[in-house]
């Protein structure tokens, strides 16, 4: 992959340029909270700090939109929320958490809302130091060798960047001269000296390589019983996770007409107890413990398919996020160790 | 935008008309149902054991077994029981009117592993409706498959779906029906007692050359599954046909997951040796 080397003091310039290519979004406080929206000012941004709340996942998945539009002749296809964008500040973990959810919603039958804004969307990921509960480097995600266009690696007075597209190269071939192609023996010390100082700053570790395996062995595990008996069921680690994808359909009227409406998809979660209702109130994971069960079985064993990789990407948000301590590492830990946490 | 558009929408319903429907007992009704572009009609083929996804605008969608066989195209058949909102807007549609379909989605019985065998076909209740697709094709396609047994049961007389046509196929000599009631009245002449309880009057079977589907409520398979084990059937010549919750049917929405795989996509037919490895299929 072309690699190549930008002073700091262009930075600003050139994620500017951008807007010619989309309308620019990335990590900005709304209320507060860190979260992707439309960029106002580029002084706003965080490009290199912590985790927005809610993943990039609400970029390309959106909480709730409008599928399709229905009068008295049919059903027809809304795709009007697709738009050229640029999204700034891409952490490793939400282009792995991407990339996941390409294995879901790009595969046959092609989602189209999906494709549309992912195929409108360009990538310029930003490197990230570890926030208190990343857990990037255990699940193999704090590196990203794909899915994005330009990916910068912050080394204080410049910039490696890496381009990962011909959009990417397009970007650059804007503001060529802020760019050079030579990257010295001293550049590289740089940034093997960052990765170390990065690697050393993780405050969790776990070996989840042999989590498909204990998963399987775990099924009848009364540690799933200990942890249903504190799980709310709020779905919150549903929400903040960057490979949930689960969701509702509804349909709902127009006020104004009777026969013409829309269908509308909104987030949902597995953790949520009408998740599996069938029809007659059979319920198939009435169950809080089968219900946990399940959503560990797709972070921690196999994720769409048969033979995936597990779906977490090690941003730690359901860490930071379940108000009792269900989280991809407690539940790892308590199976592994065959014995609940103590505190 | 224009890549959205350049990709076939997978939820856009297409409009069906309702050719004729009739009740088959109380609260259940037989929906017979074309795709309103004959292209579309003729052209339209699925596996038995497949779905669709049927919409009434403003109410919503669910999946539904097809009923009929590929072996008789043009017409599609819906077997529906009154039991929620969606199913309720469905009792409101007459003949004519119009619904929205989409599919087939699923990948339907494994007819291939089938041929030339004897086909044990177990249905309790409501489990009746996508078995009756395969009876039907193995029928209309006798000659490809050994003996033909056909076990069907329901918690009354008045219960039994498709009566009228399920007792004329009793008058065919290539195929053994055997029907039960848990609980007979005075018009009642077959059986009575649990579906299982009609294994006793198989013949001998070759069990390396016989093949079995069961459909049912989510209590009956485990008993059934028993029956087929103590007659040797592989545990991959076992076909369950599940049901779950689904809100796309082409493995996006993730409500029919079973462990890692989708209802929608992997199955909704698993043989019994599938379940063996996902432990909370049933």
């Amino acid at each position: 992959m072309r690699i190549l080397k930008m002073q700091e003091k262009y930075l600003e310039v050139f994620l500017e340029s951008l807007d010619k290519f989309g309308t620019l979004y990335g990590p900005v406080k709304r209320r507060g909270v860190l979260t992707f929206d439309k960029v106002e000012d580029l002084k706003e941004v965080e490009l290199g700090g912590g985790h927005p709340m809610i993943p990039l996942k609400k970029l390309f998945h959106p909480k709730k939109f409008t599928m399709l539009h229905f009068n008295e002749r049919g059903f027809y296809p809304d795709y009007s929320m697709i738009e050229r964008r640029v999204v700034l500040g891409v952490h490793p973990c939400e282009i792995h958490g991407l990339l996941k959810l390409d294995d879901i919603f790009l595969k046959e039958p092609v989602d189209p809302y999906y494709a549309g804004l992912r195929k409108n969307t360009a990538i310029i990921g930003f490197s990230c130091l570890p926030t208190e509960n990343s857990l990037c480097n255990a699940t193999g995600t704090d590196i990203v060798e794909e899915g994005f266009d330009l990916f910068f690696v912050d080394l204080d007075e410049f910039y490696l960047v890496w381009v990962g597209s011909s959009l990417g190269h397009d970007m650059i071939y804007e503001r060529e001269e802020f760019f050079e192609e030579d990257v010295k023996h001293e550049d590289i010390q740089k940034y093997l000296q960052w990765r170390e100082k990065r690697n050393k700053m993780f405050k969790h570790d776990f070996d989840f390589r042999s989590m498909p395996d204990v998963m399987e062995l775990s099924h009848d595990s009364e540690v799933w019983d200990y942890f249903a008996e504190k799980c709310l069921s709020c779905g919150q680690c549903s929400m903040v996770c960057p490979t949930c994808n689960c969701y509702n359909v509804t349909d709902v009227f127009d006020v104004t007409n009777e026969s013409v409406g829309r269908r509308e998809r909104v987030w949902d979660s597995c953790m949520f107890v009408d998740y599996s209702l069938v029809s007659g109130n059979h319920n198939f994971r009435a169950k809080r413990a089968d219900r946990l069960k399940l959503w560990y079985t797709h972070k921690l064993k196999s994720f769409g398919d048969e033979y995936g990789q597990p779906g977490c990407v090690g941003c730690g948000r359901c860490v930071d996020t379940c108000p009792v301590d269900i989280n991809v590492l407690t539940v790892a830990e308590a199976l592994t160790a065959r014995e609940v946490p103590k505190h | 935008m224009n890549v959205s558009e350049q990709i076939e929408n997978p939820y856009l319903p297409e409009a069906a008309r309702i050719v004729r429907h009739y009740d088959l007992i109380k609260d259940h009704r037989f929906f017979q149902i074309r795709h309103l572009d004959m292209g579309k009609a003729m052209s339209f083929t699925y596996q038995p054991g497949q779905f669709i996804m049927v919409s009434i605008p403003g109410v919503g969608e669910a999946p539904f077994s097809i009923s009929s066989t590929p072996s008789r195209p043009g017409i599609l058949e819906l077997g529906v029981r009154k039991i929620g909102k969606m199913t309720e807007a469905f009792f409101q549609k007459r003949d004519n009117d119009i619904i929205y379909i989409r599919g087939p989605y699923g990948n339907g019985f494994k007819v291939d592993q089938m041929v030339n065998k004897d086909i044990i076909i177990v249905a309790g209740g409501l489990g009746v409706i996508p078995l009756r697709s395969i009876l039907y094709y193995v029928l209309d396609n006798r000659d490809q498959f050994g003996r033909v047994f056909f076990m069907y049961g329901a918690r009354n007389p008045n219960e039994i779906l498709f009566r009228n046509e399920f007792f004329q196929l009793k008058e065919r000599d290539d195929i053994e029906c055997l029907y039960t009631v848990d609980k007979a009245d005075e018009t009642w002449t077959e059986n009575v007692g649990v579906v299982t309880k009609l294994f006793k009057h198989l013949p001998d079977i070759d069990p390396r050359n016989a093949t079995a589907v069961v459909c049912g409520p989510p209590v009956m398979y485990k008993f059934v599954i028993d029956e087929f084990l103590k007659l040797k059937i592989p545990k991959n010549q076992i076909q369950l046909s599940l049901e779950r919750r689904m809100k796309c049917g082409v493995g996006k929405c993730g409500h029919c997951a079973l462990d890692h795989l989708y209802t929608c996509n992997d199955g909704p037919v698993f043989t019994y040796w599938d379940t063996l490895h996902f432990r909370e299929l049933i």
